[in-house]
């Protein structure tokens, strides 16, 4: 059977348009009808501009022909979560406070897309301001699991990994604050990068928590991350965060014979599901026979992990989202009578329930009396769980878990308890916390649904990691799967 | 209420808009008169997903006013958000230094009003704990529909330097201000142009019984725009505390407002409605290294200080105190007339005189500023009279080729068209007279005349001033050009 269109990987797509047997706009084209048909049922999308689009793809074709084609990603769709600014579109973040929005700008990673060539295809659905692990957070639309509708995709770039698993398109961009490119891409069969904090500029990234989040690529095979990445990292002025060109010299690859991969410590012990465990075990083992060396290590601090992250992320939530005030742009209340009440009524009415709890939140953890015991000891136990973990990425190249203990939930599910919810980040967290790069890469099932483990490697050891998938990836079946829909 | 019992103390937090091209942490202009929200790009406006980028000349200026001040510059400083909602706040957090400020210590010297306006007064020196780099916020202003808010003011680079508690009384601290001004002026940092809100200043004002230690209880009064409001403001917060502690109420910690127009106060809000500001550090701006090659650089820029400058213009050029504390007020009339004086050397002082009492008055009138107006304010900038040209002119006179007389001529003249005064004189024949036999000759033909018989003798008779009446008659004769020194001499010999 010939492969439908919206199967090939974004590698396959560049090879047929560059040997003429497609152009773009037969490619959008195909993936527009699929959209037609498949969205309404899987939610991913919650903006596209067809028409906008097909122009795109006809300017791809004509500088195809002319051969000035701008790079490999000349002509190939790229998903947007809705929370990375592209001028003229919506920028929502799936919140009701910025559902007038339209960004009078482009991000970093836009401008470099469009740069590529590639083609800005859509805006993708994610839990509100990207607070959430099931995208359920989001005021416009569910959406649901490709591998069973009945669950939650993940988040909070539930749209982005859903749209890749139901090939409505081949790449997609990510933001990830505590695991929200990770977790999705594990739920929903992909490969999902967080990258270094600082590889790739925030310009244009609606800040939740400024200090964890990273953009990153999504996509279904290792080949497809890595073409992505490349055009997404680049150094930028307007981000002081993001790392300039004498610093983001990528760490030298290891053969994979001498790998040494670290397995913290009971690891797959409580908490984590049997078969994710299992799969999980199987990779371990996999590395093992092609000679890697495993290594068990100890991270005492771990256990902090979870804690830390949701003082360090809704403190600085607290802060970044003041500004949503209904002053300037966004939602206004109609129901004021001084400029104060206005900005207070517009953020009752603008927010969703999780953004509000984490507001509170943050901001009763920065509280004068209680920053000293909340903000001021997360802070030192961040350090304490860099430094921890630096200290073991000295001894081994990597570090291999689970990416989530458990396998997609049902939607609802885990709606009123939001802290079971918050566990569901237990092993992507600390990546962010120690500002490095990490990777979920399918590695199997869990019944029906997909599972992937997790690589988080030393800052600027991307090329490693996405190595080592490769081997993983080279002598398994789980790339590029797309389920029956 | 008796001052004689009381004594003020006084410390001020001065925001000064800094001199740069660009905002704070945006690269969109800022300038005074635009038009309502024309100064902003998406960071002004804090738009989702913008990120602030520290302007290295707003630092670099703030550095500058630190070793103007003799500020200790540490290797690095750090932004913090300071968090609060108001509509004019485009984040609704302010980026602000609260741990790591870009300067620490340093002193600012002071001049204390003499007993007259001729008298140099007592020089103190005020220290200050540091300064800080921030951003301003914009402008809410209420219609009669709704409110407006401008954001061109908002991202404008503010340095807020807090003195230490050293002020002592409302003069002091306007002296303070004043020595400020002079010196963020000076060595280009800031414009500190009252009028366009470029300056503003919290005082904090508390007294205590003379002769005790610890400090009383404080009120802080924000926002004055002027150096004449701080020191009404603190003379009226003077009064109030005295009050308040002899009719034996306590004095509240509170912030207070200023109504400049009625010269009251008035409580904005009591310490139980302080915000709190939930400071932490600012995570998309990393801490920033200072080099000590910067510190180098920028030390190399910091100009003379203005009292220094003083000093050396009365013990070492013998200006009088008035003139040199009108020459130091600006920097480039104290370089003007110093470029004078290198055109001659030997009289400062009446190159002084010149500059601060007939050019300015002269560039004052001409600019159409009221009379009575500042001088030491006046702008150089239509001045048409080359400074070596001015010490020229003095040189003239004081060797005798022209007369005092002759020498307002020529400034007048000067003043008006840019010449030189050699260039004057030899066209309008200026040159005093000396030649010594032309003028015995006319000396011989005037005391010969009958009428002034009277004069002749009641100066023989001893009334010395009985001279002067002749010199009249001769000056008439060489048409005002005679060398007056010579013709008294003249005159003395003839008579005998």
């Amino acid at each position: 059977m010939a492969q439908e269109i919206y199967q090939l990987s974004a590698t396959e797509i560049s090879q047929r348009l560059a040997k003429g047997e497609l152009t773009s706009r037969a490619l959008v084209e195909a993936l527009m009808k699929r959209y037609h048909a498949l969205n309404k049922k899987v939610g991913a999308f919650t903006h596209l501009d067809e028409a906008d689009v097909l122009a795109q793809a006809d300017a791809s074709d004509a500088r195809r022909k002319a051969g000035k084609i701008l790079g490999p990603l000349d002509g190939i769709p790229v998903g947007i979560k809705d929370n990375i600014a592209v001028k003229g579109q919506p920028l929502t973040c799936s919140s009701k406070m910025l559902a007038p929005l339209v960004s009078p700008y482009d991000a970093h990673v836009i401008e470099s897309l469009r740069a590529a060539g590639a083609i800005l295809y859509g805006r993708l659905n994610m839990d509100e301001f990207a607070m959430g692990s099931s995208t359920e957070n989001s005021a416009v639309q569910k959406t649901y699991n490709p591998w069973d509708l009945a669950r939650i995709p993940g988040g909070s770039s539930g749209g982005s990994a859903a749209a890749l698993s139901a090939g409505l398109v081949p790449l997609a961009l990510g933001s990830d604050t505590g695991g929200s490119i990770r977790q999705p891409a594990s739920h929903c069969g992909i490969i999902g990068l967080k990258p270094t904090y600082g590889l790739i500029s925030r310009y244009g990234l609606v800040a939740f928590a400024s200090s964890l989040d990273q953009i990153g690529p999504m996509a279904r095979t290792i080949d497809d991350c890595v073409l992505l990445l490349n055009a997404l990292s680049s150094p930028d002025a307007r981000d002081m965060t993001c790392f300039d060109k004498n610093h983001r010299k990528q760490l030298p690859e290891v053969a994979a014979k001498s790998l040494r991969i670290g397995v913290p410590k009971g690891v797959l012990g409580k908490g984590v599901g049997a078969e994710v465990a299992a799969a999980t075990q199987a990779a371990i083992d996999f590395y093992k026979s092609q000679g890697c060396t495993i290594i068990e290590v100890d991270l005492p601090s771990s256990d902090l992990a979870v804690p830390t992250y949701y003082v360090v992320a809704t403190a600085e939530a607290s802060s970044n989202l003041a500004r949503y005030d209904g002053v300037r742009y966004g939602h206004r209340s109609a129901n004021a009578k001084t400029p104060i009440e206005m900005m207070t009524n517009s953020r009752s009415e603008g927010f969703g329930p999780e953004v509000k709890r984490r507001i509170l939140l943050g901001t009763f953890v920065l509280s004068a009396g209680y920053a000293d015991a909340y903000y001021v000891r997360a802070l030192r136990a961040r350090s304490k769980i860099r430094a921890e973990h630096l200290a073991a990425l000295e001894k081994v190249d990597m570090l291999l878990t689970p990416t989530v203990p458990t396998p997609a939930f049902k939607a609802g599910e885990k709606v009123s308890d939001p802290l079971q919810l918050y566990l569901e980040d237990i092993f992507t967290i600390p990546a962010n916390l120690a500002g490095l790069p990490a990777l979920s890469v399918p590695c199997g099932k869990s019944g029906h649904l997909p599972v992937g483990f997790h690589l988080v490697g030393a800052p600027l050891s991307e090329n490693k990691l996405l190595a080592a998938a490769r081997l993983f990836e080279a002598a398994h079946g789980f790339a590029n799967q797309l389920p029956t829909l | 209420m008796s001052n004689a019992e009381w004594e003020v103390v006084i410390g001020l937090e001065v925001h000064v808009q800094l001199h740069t091209r660009a905002k704070v942490f945006a690269s969109a202009p800022w300038g005074f008169g635009q038009e309502p929200n024309e100064q902003v790009d998406p960071v002004v406006l804090g738009l989702p997903g913008t990120l602030p980028v520290v302007n290295r000349e707003a630092v670099e200026k703030a550095i500058l006013f630190g070793l103007v001040v003799g500020a200790e510059i540490p290797a690095q400083c750090a932004w913090d958000r300071k968090n609060y909602f108001y509509p004019d706040n485009p984040k609704n957090y302010q980026l602000t230094q609260k741990d790591f400020p870009v300067t620490m210590g340093g002193k600012v010297e002071i001049e204390l009003p003499g007993a007259s306006r001729n008298v140099q007064g007592e020089h103190k020196f005020i220290r200050l704990h540091h300064a800080h780099l921030e951003e301003d916020v914009g402008k809410l202003s209420h219609s009669g529909s709704g409110s407006l808010v401008d954001y061109n003011r908002a991202g404008v680079p503010l340095l807020e330097i807090v003195s230490e508690p050293d002020l002592r009384s409302a003069g002091e601290a306007a002296a303070f201000l004043n020595a400020l001004v002079m010196m963020l002026t000076q060595a280009g940092v800031a414009d500190c142009d009252m009028e366009k809100g470029q300056l503003r200043c919290d005082a904090n004002v508390s007294i205590r019984r003379r002769g005790e230690t610890k400090l009383g209880t404080r009120s802080e009064t924000k926002n004055l725009n002027s150096i004449s409001g701080v020191r009404d403001c603190i003379i009226y917060e003077t009064a109030r505390q005295i009050r308040e502690l002899e009719a034996g109420r306590a004095i509240v910690q509170e912030t207070r407002g200023w109504n400049a127009e009625n010269g009251r106060g008035y409580v904005l809000r009591d310490k139980e409605d302080a915000h709190d500001y939930r400071y932490f550090p600012d995570p998309d701006i990393p801490t920033l290294k200072i080099s000590r090659e910067t510190v180098q650089r920028l030390q190399k820029q910091v100009p003379e200080s203005p009292y220094a400058r003083q000093q050396r213009y009365i013990e070492k050029l013998n200006v009088p105190y008035t003139a040199a504390s009108v020459l130091i007020a600006q920097q480039d009339l104290a370089q003007w007339f110093e470029a004078a004086v290198a055109a001659h050397p030997t009289n400062a002082a009446g190159i002084a005189n010149l500059v601060v009492n007939d050019l300015l008055r002269e560039l004052s009138a001409s600019s159409g500023a009221a009379e009575g107006a500042d001088i030491a304010k006046v702008s150089l900038a239509s001045c048409r009279i080359q400074p070596a040209h001015l010490g020229a002119l003095v040189k003239l006179t004081d060797e005798g080729t022209i007369s005092k007389q002759q020498a307002k001529e020529v400034f007048s003249e000067m003043f008006q068209s840019g010449q030189s005064p050699v260039q004057i004189v030899e066209s309008k024949g200026l040159k005093q007279n000396s030649d010594t036999g032309e003028l015995e000759k006319i000396i011989q033909e005037v005391i010969a005349d009958p009428s002034v018989a009277k004069s002749i003798a009641e100066y023989r008779a001893g009334n010395e001033k009985a001279i002067n009446a002749l010199k009249g008659p001769i000056m008439k004769r060489t048409q005002g050009k005679a060398n007056p020194v010579l013709i008294d001499q003249l005159l003395r010999k003839a008579l005998g």
